[in-house]
């Protein structure tokens, strides 16, 4: 039970708006040393887990790309881009790529989108773009309310696509935790049944995104969630 | 055979670049945090593999230190104004989003690609590494097509990856230092833990109450960790497989698909999990703002997740 600390520790260092690495950190070395590890068993688990989940970052390598096409009018143009489309509005735009990611997420393409891939470089200034060639210039409350809705879309596309699709591994990770349970489960049926679950999440966000198009057509700029 | 160990050496050459313009940024107060907190990180992509735990262990401890308690400055490289961007895009039109769109094009061609190679019947590469391999190839191609197409001046990309990564700053750590938190938590026993105290103090003597109880644990405690993977294990084995599947009776697969997405309505609300800190530092925005976009989404999924399952899982 002692080992709980670690949660208090996390929860009371964001609450208390700690710099969130170092709550972790604390967190980490709190739980060990109340699991009845030695501290220098848990600095290198620390270590051991931290090199093993360097994968996670490989993505940042996409950012001297990004920032090279920034630097040459990337955002102005896919702000152009959209704000030609006559069609084209903020709830549109994001209910295809909600559509998109969640369809090649489900058939295993996670890496067609991604925070740092889309939307940055795209989706966000295109959201923008839409709204800009409507409304005007943004405020910066409208601002921050289309870029976090732009990047809220690719979280959700991916999060709900991504079980549908049997060789990922939370699939195979809910297989295995099964089988540690001593039960067997086809991949088949779990990826199946993850279906109904992505079908609600598509209808639940695209209507929010139509309320948010809603919201920003009435001029409100907006500063809870739409 | 190409490892992952490749794209890391890229990414701490990319690093050490980065942490190397730091060192010689006079503008910027703090520029000798800013150079150890990259210097350390690109230590850790080229050295890690070789380091051994328990340095790598104080590997992460300095940066910690540097980043989260001595603080890096943000810096201001060199960069084009707004007009000069605005001239520069009529000029290249939609050709920009090329380099952009090669990515995830090599991403996607490299995994199917990888994936097909086999011999004997065993993959040349395993699955995890795939995708990180080929999102490093992607880049690689679009890095060169963007500097043969753009022919930016010879300090640009240096300036422009400064430019973004300190803009993320420390937070670039976060994701894998949460997946090291994980890590420790499974070892000293938390999830066990966990699993005996919602045992003991939660009645869970009806189907509806195993269901919401296991639902709602799911999106908690994946709050909690940042994570849905360290928390369907602790779940499942306190709640799901003793209860759901051998009191109840209801389908392991059922419960297991819906358990876990009823988890990353847990990752939506989060500010541990990387998803929510990676757009929130890139994009510019305050903290909370992507959480507060995604929270009514995520409490609506939950909702439907709980009642899915109770209908679904008992039925087939």
């Amino acid at each position: 039970m002692m080992s709980l600390i670690g949660i208090a520790v996390v929860i009371a260092g964001l609450m208390a708006r700690f710099n969130p690495i170092v709550v972790v950190t604390v967190a980490a070395i709190v739980t060990g040393l109340a699991g009845g590890l030695d501290i220098l068993t848990v600095v290198a688990a620390l270590g051991k887990a931290f090199n093993d989940a360097r994968y996670i970052s490989v993505v940042f390598l996409v950012l001297p790309v990004i920032g090279l096409l920034e630097r040459a009018g990337l955002e102005a143009r896919a702000r152009t881009v959209i704000g030609a489309l006559r069609a084209a509005t903020v709830t549109r735009l994001l209910i295809a790529y909600l559509a998109i990611r969640q369809l090649s997420a489900a058939v295993g393409l996670l890496s067609l989108g991604g925070q740092a891939t889309m939307v940055r470089p795209l989706i966000a200034p295109m959201a923008e773009g839409a709204d800009e060639s409507r409304h005007g210039e943004p405020s910066t409350a409208r601002r921050v309310l289309i870029r976090a809705h732009a990047a809220g879309v690719d979280n959700v596309g991916a999060f709900f696509g991504e079980d549908i699709f049997l060789a990922l591994g939370s699939v195979l990770l809910i297989q295995a935790v099964l089988a540690q349970n001593h039960i067997a489960a086809q991949p088949l049926r779990i990826a199946l049944w993850a279906l109904p679950t992505a079908v609600a999440a598509f209808v639940i966000h695209a209507s929010r995104l139509v309320l948010l198009g809603r919201r920003l057509s009435a001029g409100k700029p907006g500063t809870d969630g739409a | 055979m190409i490892g992952v160990e490749w794209a890391y050496r890229l990414a701490g050459g990319v690093f050490a670049v980065i942490a190397l313009a730091s060192a010689f940024d006079k503008a910027n107060r703090k520029r000798w945090n800013n150079a150890a907190f990259w210097g350390l990180f690109a230590a850790s992509f080229l050295a890690g593999s070789r380091l051994g735990d328990l340095a790598n262990g104080v590997l992460v401890i300095a940066m910690v230190a540097i980043g989260g308690l001595g603080g890096i400055g943000l810096s201001r490289p060199p960069t084009t104004s707004g007009a000069e961007r605005e001239t520069s895009a009529s000029r290249w039109g939609s050709w920009l989003f090329v380099p952009v769109l090669v990515i995830p094009a090599t991403a996607f061609a490299g995994t199917l690609a990888f994936k097909a190679l086999k011999f004997h019947g065993a993959r040349l590469v395993d699955p995890a590494q795939v995708t990180v391999i080929s999102l490093a190839l992607g880049v690689v191609l679009a890095f060169v097509l963007a500097v043969v197409m753009l022919r930016p001046p010879p300090a640009a990309p240096a300036n422009e990856a400064r430019r973004l990564m300190d803009s993320i700053g420390w937070a670039a750590i976060l994701p894998q230092l949460l997946a090291a938190l994980g890590a420790v938590f499974t070892l000293a026993g938390v999830g066990t833990a966990i699993g005996a105290l919602i045992g003991r103090w939660l009645p869970m003597d009806t189907r509806l109450a195993a269901v919401v109880v296991y639902c709602l644990g799911m999106a908690v405690f994946t709050a909690i960790m940042g994570n849905a993977f360290a928390a369907f294990p602790v779940l499942t084995a306190g709640i799901g497989a003793p209860l759901i599947v051998g009191r109840f009776g209801g389908d392991p697969a059922i419960m297991g698909a819906i358990g876990m997405l009823a988890g990353y309505c847990g990752t939506l609300i989060t500010p541990m999990a990387s998803h929510n800190i990676v757009p929130t530092a890139l994009l510019g925005l305050p903290p909370g703002a992507v959480i507060r976009a995604q929270a009514p989404t995520a409490i609506a999924v939950l909702m439907a997740n709980i009642a899915l399952m109770y209908f679904l899982v008992f039925r087939f």
